[in-house]
């Protein structure tokens, strides 16, 4: 099964969490939206956008990078040996103070990129309360961490590969599952 | 990244952009309220400064903390070293005791590959005698980068004592790496004979190497390291080869003023230059410390060919 999700669901998915995002949460002036690079970035400006189309309300945007916070970086007894990952720009530019903080990524797999980023998030200030936003759930969580909202489950096996693509970044929209 | 980061020498063009990347990532933490993350968490550095350093020691210093290493400085002053013990010895005795990174500054050229060979602990050269200073020209490099944008292609006058200046090594191997024309002036008996090899025009005039620069960058006169008289007098040195507000006209408009520490103000800049409008001191100082953390984190991973073998 190749192509799991195409441009057309993808569009409805991210609609539909931005909806349930209403619905759930009244008082949306106190919600920030943070997009953990590299795919959750576009994917949390689509939905700052389909919040602001069904609300008229804009939402702030930030950008999180967590390679700083990850826990397989050398030196560790799981250390994958090779040169470091790029690390790119942490952009928030606002306060996360007492704020509805909704953190984006593409997969949620293991769900240590959930845990660096939760670090990473409270270094920044002390939010109201995180909430987890998913394209794809593809299960084999090492963690205990669910997510709030999904686009879609996907069951999945250890040895396959979720490739998500994305019009800002690939030139298309599409959620691939690789053997 | 090699397993040391020992001169400008060693490193490709891209090795330079990587760091400078790296760099302006690594910047954002310090305008966080919480300055610290905890990638180097459980890794122990020692800065082992053999000369006298404020900024580059305080430098490293921040930039470990930042990463959340653990940091230790061996102030040569007070340490074994005025026992008699070699720099040999010391290194090995510090290595017996399992330090990740070593951060060496030096009086002598070549102290840190002397290091390199006998230390599985990772070395970072913070400046060896007249050889090379890499960090310094790598945030240099990072400061011009912000400014201009690109490198490549800008007129670089750096003047002063080339003689004795690691900083001019550095930098002249890694600004010609990038492309730039750099230009290099001084009295003559403090130009160091074949400089011309670095790729570097030279010139006695400051007029001719200032004309149309975009940058400037002045060197220290480096007295500690002077044993004979190489100008009459200080007077007379910043008479000839001072950096003045009248001399900076003959730049570009948007000329960027460097100096890579500690100023003598009134003999290689004057005071109103050295505070004036087009100076950036102050900046390389504050892009010394996300540079340095970009350093530390790239050489703390693994070895290209190692993750090859």
């Amino acid at each position: 099964m190749p192509v799991v999700l195409d441009a057309d669901r993808m569009a409805r998915s991210l609609a539909r969490i931005a909806h349930e995002i209403l619905e759930r949460n009244r008082g949306i002036e106190e919600v920030a939206i943070v997009g953990i690079r590299t795919r959750g970035v576009p994917l949390a400006r689509r939905i700052a956008k389909s919040i602001h189309d069904i609300s008229r309300h804009d939402v702030p945007c930030g950008a999180l990078d967590i390679t700083l916070y990850r826990d397989d970086l050398s030196g560790g007894p799981n250390a994958a040996v090779g040169p470091q990952p790029v690390i790119r720009k942490t952009e928030i530019p606002f306060s996360i103070d007492g704020k509805l903080i909704l953190l984006v990524d593409d997969v949620l797999y293991t769900g240590r990129t959930i845990r660096a980023a939760l670090d990473a998030l409270i270094d920044f200030g002390r939010p109201r309360a995180i909430q987890l936003i998913v394209l794809v759930d593809r299960g084999h969580r090492e963690l205990p961490i669910k997510a709030d909202y999904v686009g879609k489950n996907i069951p999945t096996s250890p040895t396959q590969n979720v490739q998500v693509h994305l019009l800002e970044i690939d030139g298309r929209d599409e959620v691939e599952v690789l053997p | 990244m090699k397993k040391d980061l020992l001169g400008i020498a060693d490193l490709t063009p891209d090795d330079i952009y990587r760091v400078l990347e790296t760099a302006d990532a690594m910047r954002e933490i310090g305008q966080r309220p919480i300055k610290k993350v905890p990638t180097l968490r459980g890794k122990t550095v020692v800065n082992l400064f053999y000369e006298p350093s404020t900024r580059t020691r305080t430098s490293f210093e921040i930039a470990e903390k930042r990463l959340s290493a653990d940091t230790l400085n061996v102030a040569v002053a007070a340490s074994s070293v005025l026992k008699g013990e070699s720099l040999v010895d010391t290194a090995m005795n510090l290595e017996a005791m399992s330090p990740d990174m070593i951060v060496l500054r030096h009086a002598s050229s070549g102290a840190c590959h002397l290091l390199s060979r006998i230390c599985k602990s990772r070395i970072i050269n913070a400046g060896d005698g007249m050889h090379e200073h890499p960090t310094q020209a790598l945030l240099d490099a990072f400061t011009i980068k912000d400014h201009k944008k690109e490198i490549a292609g800008l007129k670089i006058a750096i003047v002063g004592d080339l003689l004795h200046s690691r900083v001019l090594r550095s930098n002249a191997l890694l600004l010609t790496k990038l492309g730039a024309e750099l230009w290099v002036c001084g009295p003559p008996t403090l130009v160091p004979p074949g400089i011309e090899c670095l790729g570097v025009r030279v010139t006695t005039s400051v007029d001719e190497a200032v004309r149309d620069a975009d940058v400037i960058m002045m060197l220290r006169i480096q007295q500690e390291r002077m044993q004979g008289a190489f100008f009459p007098s200080l007077r007379e040195y910043f008479n000839v080869f001072g950096m003045t507000a009248e001399r900076v006209r003959l730049a570009k408009r948007d000329v960027i003023i460097m100096h890579p520490g500690p100023m003598n103000r009134g003999v290689e800049i004057a005071s109103d230059v050295a505070d004036g409008p087009y100076s950036v001191i102050l900046e390389q100082v504050a892009n010394g410390v996300a540079v340095r953390m970009a350093v530390l984190y790239l050489l703390a991973g693994g070895v290209e060919d190692e993750a090859a073998a």
